[in-house]
């Protein structure tokens, strides 16, 4: 048997588990921590602290611990800053000492403890001040070595995790006896409950205690009202859940470790839940975090919170030596003293600090004493005590429980900005006024220190909430159970002590809290922020009062003036995974396929992501190494002969309804209205402050019916805009909107042979002859033997050109059908790089001239703003500088040299300098044309509609390099346009 | 007849079905789909065009009703949703306009979303890993929008389970993500 293991307790010493720290093997039990498991295998030594390196044992056990922080797993599941205390032992567990050089028996920073005297509080504020340049390069990559809490493996997390969402009547918080006692009221009356506890057994205190509830133990009654709680549907019971963080209207973040006590998670399991709970009303019963008292060198090994040392033997059948020592300020510390030697432990003697205390009993109780000194290196060996006449007498023991009374936990109740109040009966900071909406405190958390006022005041606290929410609900009968007022003389630290720690994980001593008053940092904000105290990852929860009481002893005001506390979430940390849940990777998004894309993949086509959508933007063949061959290909067979381009992707918007035409003409800033049926539209969109946003057509199908499309960033966008407009712009209009980007699928034919190829698949009662079907018209038709489409003849390529649409589910036949009929045309796929050049080619604004700078007039789009009627926009687009003569214009731009011209640039006149003061414009788009045979560009100039056939540089000071450009026409091929219409 | 042939969302050759513990998690293909909108002023005599030609009401926020061979539901003021059988009434928009004439703008969606049933007997743990609805609180009938997976999506209720609607374009994620949360409760 492990030497400090005791007998009974929770945990069952028939189911032994294997672990190791360090390296090295131990065994513990089923209903072990790694903490109590490491203690009752003799082990007092978990780690190096965060500053000054020296030996620290596990003071609590709970989710407050400050000391006893480890590396959990290995490789990629490695988890630093784990609390040894709240892991749940399993069999093949393996965790590791941090922040440590060498081994953690032999510290070789342990050096920075004789030097601790430069190390005080804010001691790299003064010490690395010169010179200047080391304090990046040398002392801070230094000071972080030192200072590490753990390290991480870089590897990416192996698990999985999920998010979701839970809705509830009453959040319970805590199933200690308050929570407890409110489950069971709230469960009977009906309620949905959500009883949320943090540890992996409900009962909280009532597992660590003795004192039975009326005739029957603290964890029968436990057991007993858990199987009444389990049998309710209305009642759901979270174990492993902590409840870090209370947000606005009633919505709490859970944390829900749902594989955490396992070696690795079940495949395809997640490890951890995050819960977004919505509760009505929630109960707080988070229950009270004990703290130690500041004496010489508290920090030794073994030195532990009494009520941690209670729960150890009692819960875990484990102690931390065979010898302890028990100082207090209160009574509690007397319960450990009694529940120690009712399991076996030896008890030398009571150190209370309070003058002429009895209690009953065998041990030697020392009052009006205090612990001036300890011994031991790696763990503590004995302790100095004075006594009350001023003697001093050294008492040897392997561990020392420390209770400096009950802190209730509000961490909760503050974080909504609520500050608490000081209690003057308990010595302590309960909750204060201003709660999270929705939320009480019951319990010890509401100062309620005695078991049971607890489970009163639990049964009371759900019927309160629950009434507000006009459910009647009883309070449950509760047990018997101890009543003992709280006793206690505040005493929060040794008085003379040189080296007596407040906050153990920063490494935080009485001294430093002097010197930040020394200094003059005496509000609670700036004692935080000077010494560091509470900002470590246990946000100081056994630390924070009592550095606040020090200080309040140092300048001589009561508690509750000097200030108050005020925790934040997260409660406790929360890992990265939880947060991130399933959005990993390429699931961070969803993913938009186009209707081709299993066809393009089967082509081998290249992907590019645009928004969501992947779009083929190039179809590589056979024997062409590089990208632009493919598109130069793709270009000129298009120009050639006939390409398809699959542009679902725009956006598609039906506007239907009586006024869908005076609609239109409020949205662009062209006319619609007297868009005869049957034709197709280029429109406009500005934004109100009439810069130009968006660009698209608008197909008349009916008089009462179009279809608007979009560019393919823009859809939800203007889509959002419209229907802005259509409820709150015009809601006399009667116009009704819908997307229908996805429904169906779209693609663009282009060529001089695009006629013959869909003449090839539209059925025979519909004419598309250029006569009966010309330039910008559009229609219903039917395709490949009746099937329903629609036709638009327009173009981005500046060839003649059609958009044909059917329903999504045909497009990939679609596709397939059309590469069969236009073999004949040796018909070209082509992807978004090839519809590029040739837009740039045709001198087609996109998104690039779209930039969100540059209005109609810059897009040489001006007399496209009709000033017959109004339109969203109109107005500010004439604003003063809008239309200054000398205002930027888009160009054409064409290399004087074999150079490609770098899209960003910046044009410079021929000579002179190059500088922001003598800009005279910048270039949008860039490509090669394979038409041209030379690169080409499309730019912003000041008038530059103008200066055609000037010359200028093109300059990249960013990267350097600057090609001479002529200016030019932005339509490179067929500015006539006769091609379209052919 | 075209002899096009249509494929399903997520891309095969025929409707994926996946069975996950009990859970089941089918894609459906088979139903046509169309908006219907409420032309200005025109409330009563749709509700009135809706009983007599196809003898289906008009739900109320936040409901689906069900008359053999449809489904209608709520999609937002004035705009709901129509389905029917996709072989016999593929072009199910231009049906309900011919019936409905100025009286609601309609607009075919059939090929606009995907389509997955799921069933199983307790989907709420499942959906509370989905999406923020209140899904134990909801019953068969209810048909409500909701983020899924980054998406919005239709869920609506019925003694069977539950179908999901969504975008098309993206039926892959949210397969994905319904798959990957009934694993996770399965």
């Amino acid at each position: 048997m492990s030497i400090n293991r005791l007998k009974g307790g929770l945990i069952d010493h028939d189911a032994p588990l294997n672990f190791s720290f360090d390296g090295k093997k131990y065994e513990g039990r089923a209903g072990d921590t790694l903490a109590s498991a490491l203690l009752a295998n003799g082990v007092r030594l978990m780690g190096r602290s965060f500053k000054y390196h020296r030996p620290r044992g596990v003071l609590s056990a709970g989710s407050e611990e400050p000391n006893a922080l480890v590396e959990l797993r290995t490789s990629a599941r490695k988890e630093p800053n784990t609390r040894a205390t709240g892991v749940e032992l399993f069999d093949g567990l393996e965790a590791k000492s941090q922040n440590r050089v060498g081994s953690l028996a032999f510290d070789a920073l342990g050096v920075n403890d004789l030097f601790q005297r430069f190390f005080a509080a804010g001691f790299y504020y003064k010490t690395f001040m010169w010179p200047a340049p080391f304090w990046e390069k040398v002392y801070e990559p230094m000071i972080r070595y030192a200072a590490g809490l753990g390290s991480i493996s870089f590897q990416d997390d192996p698990d999985l995790y999920d998010k979701g969402f839970l809705h509830c009547d009453l959040l319970i918080v805590g199933a200690g006896p308050a929570g407890l006692a409110a489950a069971l009221t709230a469960g009977r009356a009906g309620a949905r409950v959500i009883l949320a506890e943090e540890d992996y057994c409900l009962g909280g205190r009532l597992n660590a205690e003795r004192q039975p509830l009326e005739d029957i133990s603290g964890p029968e009654w436990v057991a007993k009202t858990q199987a009444e709680l389990a049998s309710m549907d209305n009642v759901r019971i979270m174990a492993r859940t902590t409840i870090f963080g209370a947000f606005d209207h009633g919505v709490y973040g859970a944390v829900e470790r749902a594989a955490d006590h396992l070696g690795v998670p079940a495949a395809d399991k997640p490890r951890e839940v995050l819960w977004r709970i919505y509760s009505k009303k929630t109960l707080l019963c988070s229950g009270a975090i004990e703290r130690p008292i500041a004496f010489e060198k508290n920090d030794r090994p073994g030195v532990m919170l009494a009520g941690a040392v209670r729960a150890y033997a009692n819960r875990w059948a484990a102690t931390a030596a065979e010898d302890v020592v028990v100082f207090t300020n209160n009574d509690d510390g007397h319960k450990t003293a009694g529940d120690l030697r009712a399991k076996g432990v030896n008890v030398p003697a009571v150190i209370d600090v309070r003058q002429g205390v009895s209690v009953a009993g065998e041990t030697e109780i020392l009052t009006g004493a205090t612990i001036v000194d300890t011994k031991g290196r790696l763990g503590v060996k004995s302790v100095t005590v004075r006594l009350a006449d001023g003697k001093t007498r050294e008492i040897p023991c392997g561990a020392v429980a420390v209770s400096g009374g009950w802190n209730p936990n509000v961490g909760l109740t503050c974080h909504q900005n609520g500050r608490p109040a000081w209690n003057e009966t308990i010595q302590a900071f309960g909750p204060g006024e201003r709660l999270p909406v929705g939320q009480s405190v019951a319990g010890a958390a509401n100062g309620d220190m005695s078991t049971h006022a607890a489970l009163t005041g639990g049964a009371q606290g759900a019927v309160e909430a629950l009434e507000a929410l006009g459910i009647s609900a009883k309070p449950a009968e509760v047990p018997a159970a101890e009543d003992a007022p709280v006793s206690i003389t505040p005493y929060w630290h040794v008085a003379g002590a040189k080296r007596a720690w407040v906050d153990f994980q920063n490494d935080i001593t009485v001294k430093d809290v002097k010197l930040a008053h020394q200094e003059g940092y005496r509000s609670v904000e700036l004692l935080k922020r000077y010494t560091t105290m509470g900002m470590a990852t246990d946000q100081g929860k056994t630390a924070n009062v009592t550095g606040l009481a020090i200080m309040a002893e140092l300048t001589g005001k009561p508690i509750p003036e000097t200030g108050t506390t005020l925790f934040r979430p997260p409660y406790t940390p929360v890992a990265m995974g939880a947060l991130a849940g399933r959005s990993v990777g390429k699931e961070f998004h969803p993913t938009r396929l186009t209707p081709s894309h299993k066809w393009a993949e089967e082509q081998g086509a290249a992907f590019v992501e645009v928004g969501n959508w992947m779009r083929a933007q190039y179809f590589p063949r056979k024997g062409e190494t590089h990208w632009r061959q493919s598109v130069d290909r793709e270009v000129l067979a298009t120009r050639g002969s006939v390409g398809v381009c699959d542009v679902t992707t725009l956006g598609k918007i039906d506007v239907q309804g009586a006024d869908a035409a005076t609609f239109l003409n409020k949205i662009y800033a062209n006319a619609f209205a007297k868009l005869p049926v049957g034709k197709v539209r280029y429109g406009l969109m500005l934004r109100e402050d009439g810069i130009a946003y968006d660009d698209g057509t608008a197909a008349r199908l009916a008089e009462d019916h179009f279809v608007v499309t979009t560019t393919t960033a823009n859809a939800v966008l203007v889509y959002r805009n419209m229907e802005f407009a259509r409820q709150c712009l015009y809601p006399e209009l009667d116009v009704q909107l819908i997307s229908t980007t996805e429904a169906w699928a779209q693609y663009a034919v282009a060529g001089p042979n695009a006629r013959k190829l869909l003449q090839k698949i539209v059925d025979p009662a519909f004419d598309i002859s250029n006569e009966a079907f010309p330039f910008m018209g559009c229609g219903e038709i039917t395709v490949c033997g009746g099937l329903r489409a629609r036709l638009f003849r327009i173009s981005f390529s500046g060839e003649l050109a059609y958009e044909i649409a059917v329903p999504t589910r045909y497009g990939d036949a679609l596709m397939r059908r059309l590469m069969a009929e236009g073999k004949e045309f040796d018909v070209t796929p082509y992807g978004t790089e090839a519809l590029g050049v040739m837009r740039i080619e045709k001198g087609h604004a996109a998104g690039a001239e779209l930039n969100g700078t540059t209005t109609a007039l810059n897009l040489g789009l001006g007399r496209m703003v009709s000033k017959k009627k109004d339109c969203i926009g109109n107005v500010l687009s004439e604003r003063e500088g809008m239309a200054a003569p000398d205002g930027l214009a888009l160009v054409g731009l064409r290399p004087l040299s074999s150079a490609t011209i770098p899209a960003g640039s910046h044009l410079m006149a021929a000579t002179g300098p190059i500088d922001a003061k003598h800009d005279q414009g910048y270039v949008t788009s860039a490509a090669y044309s394979p038409v041209l045979k030379t690169g080409i560009g499309l730019g912003f100039l000041k008038d530059g509609s103008n200066r055609m056939g000037e010359t200028l540089r093109a300059v990249n000071p960013l990267e350097g390099g600057e090609v001479k450009v002529e200016v030019v026409s932005a339509h490179f091929v067929d500015p006539e346009g006769g091609r379209v219409r052919d | 007849m075209t002899d096009l042939t249509a494929i399903p969302p997520l891309g095969g050759t025929q409707p994926l079905v996946e069975k996950i513990g009990d859970i089941g998690i089918v894609e459906v293909i088979d139903r046509a789909l169309a908006s219907i909108a409420v032309r200005a002023g025109q409330d009563a005599a749709l509700s009135e065009l809706m009983a007599s030609k196809f003898e289906i009401g008009l739900p109320e926020a936040g409901q689906c009703l069900e008359t053999k061979p449809s489904r209608i539901w709520w999609m937002g003021p004035g705009q709901w949703m129509m389905d029917g059988d996709h072989d016999s009434r593929e072009d199910l928009a231009a049906e309900l306009k011919a019936a409905l004439g100025d009286v609601a703008s309609v607009t075919e969606q059939t090929d606009g979303w995907c389509r997955f049933d799921v069933s199983g007997s307790d989907l709420s743990e499942m959906f509370a890993r989905l999406c923020g609805l209140d899904f134990a609180a909801l019953k068969s009938g209810a048909a409500t929008r909701t983020l899924l997976h980054h998406q919005g999506c239709f869920v609506i209720l019925s003694e069977l389970g539950a179908s999901v609607l969504g975008p098309r374009s993206s039926a892959g994620s949210l397969h994905h993500a319904l798959v990957a949360a009934a694993k996770s409760v399965a």
